[in-house]
């Protein structure tokens, strides 16, 4: 059992996070939160999960000593994973952790030290993908997603979003899982917001069992009426993800089996618009009797 | 000789906290909690549609959303003039909700963000029997690589390898269990964390037998764990650890703003019959009533401009002033009447008790009784966890009478009309403890949003009169016994249950540096 186990290292970086993307990432039901940090989450394959603030035992300069350490012995070998955007510039300060000679590190300096030299960068959440909540105008801390940081630091390394506010559960471990099967993901395997495609492939608006709703003209006026989520401001129809297949918390339910539209949480667009108001501007397939008399959406 | 720990970052909290405490001939002298974190979110609420804010302020906390979603949804109620009008339905759901997203949340304080600061899960390699999940982690162990579990603090680890073996075994089951409960906010709400079913006027969706059912198992299954497993290691960890009983009380005033709403006609929240009883006490434990008009938040202390300082959050503003002289938190200092309040469990505990409820007074005065303890021993750092614990039982208990009260087929949300101009509050009791949201509505639109949140009482730095935070004032006067392994700051400190990023600093008695102490 404890021959040949490979060692994955993983150091988790929370930046301007709310940390939920940590608390969905417990929600995982299979494998669970325990498989992956303590049992072999792929038969021969341990996540060496080095730094997480949330949940390392460690404190103070006991964990940061335990981040530097990891840090220089898998150089060019760990997974840097990060929950949050990160204030920069002026406002860098808005996000710090740990000291150096007396003075606090800032999650810029921290982010930018161990991306460089990471196998690979993987933005959890849509506040590290996109910017997400914590860059919403008038966006105070001047917080970035870590593509843009990346961009302008000019680190090459690769990066993969798994974005959502939270991300599923699934969408994280599975992501994980196929950088252990399979390696990195190619370019193959990404859209063009570098996010995963066996998750995020396929518009909510496509699966959504209230299609049908839709195609008819049947809109939902008031919560908790029988019809389509449209018009109470549901981003299904330009959001990628599938919610309405894989279903949340261990398949229970999610926000439009719930009555509550889809807020967008996938996208680079989450929180610029309106949660409760009609999607404005967005070309929708017009399918079925109701659209033929050439209506406006 | 004074020597200044600095513990960056806290860890095992949500967020970013930094403690400094001055420690001179083995006691803290001084102490600072700085938050570390600023994003901005009441700002962001401006100038947009109000109905945004059940939403957004999720996003302060994906640990505690649903406090923030609940507190929303009450701040929008009493704006749009539908606070006395909430379908019982929805009220109901609102309560169990807000109660499975909270039990789970104690569950996770205590196993998954404190144990470890009491358990060790090295002496699981001890371990000789059965038990697959323990024989899993043997093997973890046996290969070496122990993070996240090492490195810590070493040294002041008391208990048996047994209940070591036994508490690491009820950490992995209570993965399980506080994965039910945001299983059961998922069957009423869409998903946790963050999640969708509540919102101005209502909930989303209608309660059906379905749900009920499948609600009512997982809620009995919760019950059992908090009954058969979470309370009696409480009582273990606070017996091996006694002196944790004496130590960490701080500033013993207690602030609760009541929570659960037992009734949806009174419009003053601060006076709407609730589960837990909405007021103020002390270690006497006299009850006075709440005036939510007592509410200031002080910023001399705290990176935003100074002439914030002082203000109900109605006229409250955010201007955040980087590097601003004598400041060192990002977190506000918001007072009661003037005073330093802690807030949390066990200031909801307290309160309901002096209020005189007869069911909060009777399992106190149990758990006590099985604890072999004072009354004072309420008021310490284990005295903390206690409380949390009771907490989690005594919602979840209430908890079935709400489920079976709901009535399928009837209303679960009422319509309004959005105010050209409005003003309103929710205030609830938070997992953390007292929460507040105020909203000014100007042109449909949100003109101003504040939030007073539970950490930002706790982790309060200094206000403007210098009075230290009720963080800050447990740590002062601890004795530290192991300066390389300041095990009593982080345990004081994370029986408040922090919610943000925050560090602990320890300064000199007069702010002088006197020689920086790493900690190891």
């Amino acid at each position: 059992m404890t021959q040949n186990v490979k060692e994955i290292p993983v150091i988790w970086l929370a930046a301007s996070a709310c940390t939920g993307c940590s608390v969905s990432l417990l929600n995982a039901a299979s494998p669970r939160v325990k498989n992956l940090l303590v049992d072999q989450v792929i038969p021969g394959a341990h996540v060496n999960l080095t730094f997480h603030q949330t949940i390392m035992a460690g404190s103070g300069e006991v964990a940061i000593t335990a981040l530097e350490k990891s840090a220089k012995e898998h150089r060019g070998k760990y997974l840097l994973a990060v929950d949050g955007a990160i204030p920069t510039g002026d406002m860098a300060s808005c996000c710090a952790m740990g000291e150096e000679g007396g003075k606090a590190v800032t999650m810029e300096e921290r982010f930018t030290d161990l991306a460089r030299n990471a196998l690979a960068v993987m933005a959890v959440g849509t506040c590290a993908s996109f910017g997400g909540v914590a860059a919403t105008a008038p966006n105070p801390s001047n917080a970035q997603p870590l593509d843009k940081i990346m961009k302008a630091k000019k680190i090459d390394r690769p990066l993969i979003n798994v974005p959502g506010c939270p991300p599923h559960p699934d969408w994280i471990m599975g992501t994980i899982s196929h950088i252990i099967l399979n390696g990195l993901p190619g370019p193959e395997d990404l859209d063009t917001n570098l996010r995963p495609l066996a998750f995020y492939g396929k518009l909510i608006h496509e699966n959504c069992p209230r299609r049908a709703y839709f195609d008819e003209g049947r809109f939902a006026k008031q919560f908790g009426d029988e019809g389509c989520l449209y018009e109470l401001g549901c981003k299904g129809p330009i959001t990628y993800a599938d919610c309405p297949i894989r279903h949340w918390n261990n398949g229970t339910s999610w926000k439009i089996d719930s009555g509550a539209p889809c807020q967008g949480c996938t996208q680079p667009e989450f929180f610029t618009v309106p949660c409760y108001q009609k999607l404005l501007d967005v070309e929708l397939p017009k399918i079925g009797a109701y659209w033929l008399e050439e209506r406006e959406v | 000789m004074s020597r200044k720990i600095v513990i960056d970052p806290v860890t095992r909290i949500e967020g970013h906290l930094k403690i400094e405490a001055v420690v001179d001939n083995g006691e803290v002298k001084e102490a600072r909690c700085t938050g570390n974190m600023f994003r901005g979110i009441e700002l962001m609420m401006r100038g947009r549609d109000p109905r945004d804010a059940t939403v957004i302020s999720q996003r302060i906390c994906g640990v505690c959303p649903q406090d923030h979603g609940n507190a929303s949804a009450l701040c929008l109620d009493s704006a749009f003039g539908v606070d006395d009008r909430i379908p019982d339905n929805a009220r109901l759901m609102r309560n169990l909700i807000h109660g499975a997203h909270m039990v789970q949340d104690h569950i996770l304080h205590f196993y998954h963000l404190a144990a470890l600061d009491y358990v060790d899960i090295k002496d699981v390699a001890k371990y000789q029997g059965p038990d697959g999940q323990l024989n899993s982690i043997k093997d973890f162990i046996s290969r070496g690589e122990l993070a996240p579990f090492m490195p810590r603090y070493e040294g002041d680890y008391r208990l048996p390898p047994e209940i070591n073996q036994q508490a690491v075994a009820h950490y992995v089951q209570a993965l399980e269990i506080r994965r039910i409960g945001h299983e059961m906010v998922s069957i009423f709400s869409a998903q946790a964390p963050h999640s969708a079913g509540v919102i101005a006027g209502g909930v989303t969706n209608a309660p059906t037998v379905d749900k009920i059912t499948s609600f009512l198992w997982k809620l009995r299954t919760l019950r059992e764990f908090i009954d058969g497993t979470y309370i009696p290691d409480v009582l273990a960890v606070a017996g091996a650890y006694a002196d944790y009983t004496e130590i960490g009380a701080g500033c013993k005033n207690y602030l609760s703003y009541g929570g659960f709403d037992l009734d949806g006609k009174e419009r003053d929240l601060a006076k709407r019959k609730r589960l837990y009883r909405q007021g103020t006490t002390s270690a006497s434990l006299k009850w006075q009533a709440l005036d939510a008009g007592r509410i200031t938040e002080d910023v001399r202390h705290s990176w935003y401009e100074d002439s914030t300082s002082g203000r109900h959050p109605y006229e409250g503003d955010t201007v955040p002033r980087t590097g601003k002289q004598g400041a060192y938190s990002w977190t506000k200092a918001p007072r009661y009447d003037g005073q330093v309040y802690e807030v949390g469990p066990l200031a909801r505990v307290a309160v309901t008790y002096a209020s005189g409820d007869g069911a909060v007074k009777s399992l106190v005065d149990w758990a006590l009784g099985e604890l072999k303890a004072p009354a004072s021993a309420l008021f310490s750092t284990c005295g903390r966890h206690l409380a949390r614990a009771l907490c989690a039982k005594f919602v979840a208990d209430n908890m079935e009478s709400w489920l079976m009260a709901l009535k399928p087929g009837e209303p679960h949300y009422v319509t309004y009309e959005m105010p050209e101009e409005a003003k309103g509050f929710g205030i609830l009791e938070a997992a953390r403890g007292a929460l507040g949201h105020w909203i000014e509505i100007k042109d449909h639109k949100t003109a101003n949003f504040q939030a007073v949140v539970p950490t930002t009482w706790n982790v309060s730095p200094r206000d403007d009169r210098g009075n230290p935070g009720p963080i800050e004032q447990a740590l002062i006067g601890t004795r530290v016994k192991d300066e390389k392994n300041p095990f009593e700051l982080v345990r004081i400190a994370r029986s408040f249950d922090p919610c943000m990023a925050c560090s602990v600093h320890v300064i000199t008695p007069k702010g002088r540096d006197l020689g920086r102490f790493q900690v190891l």
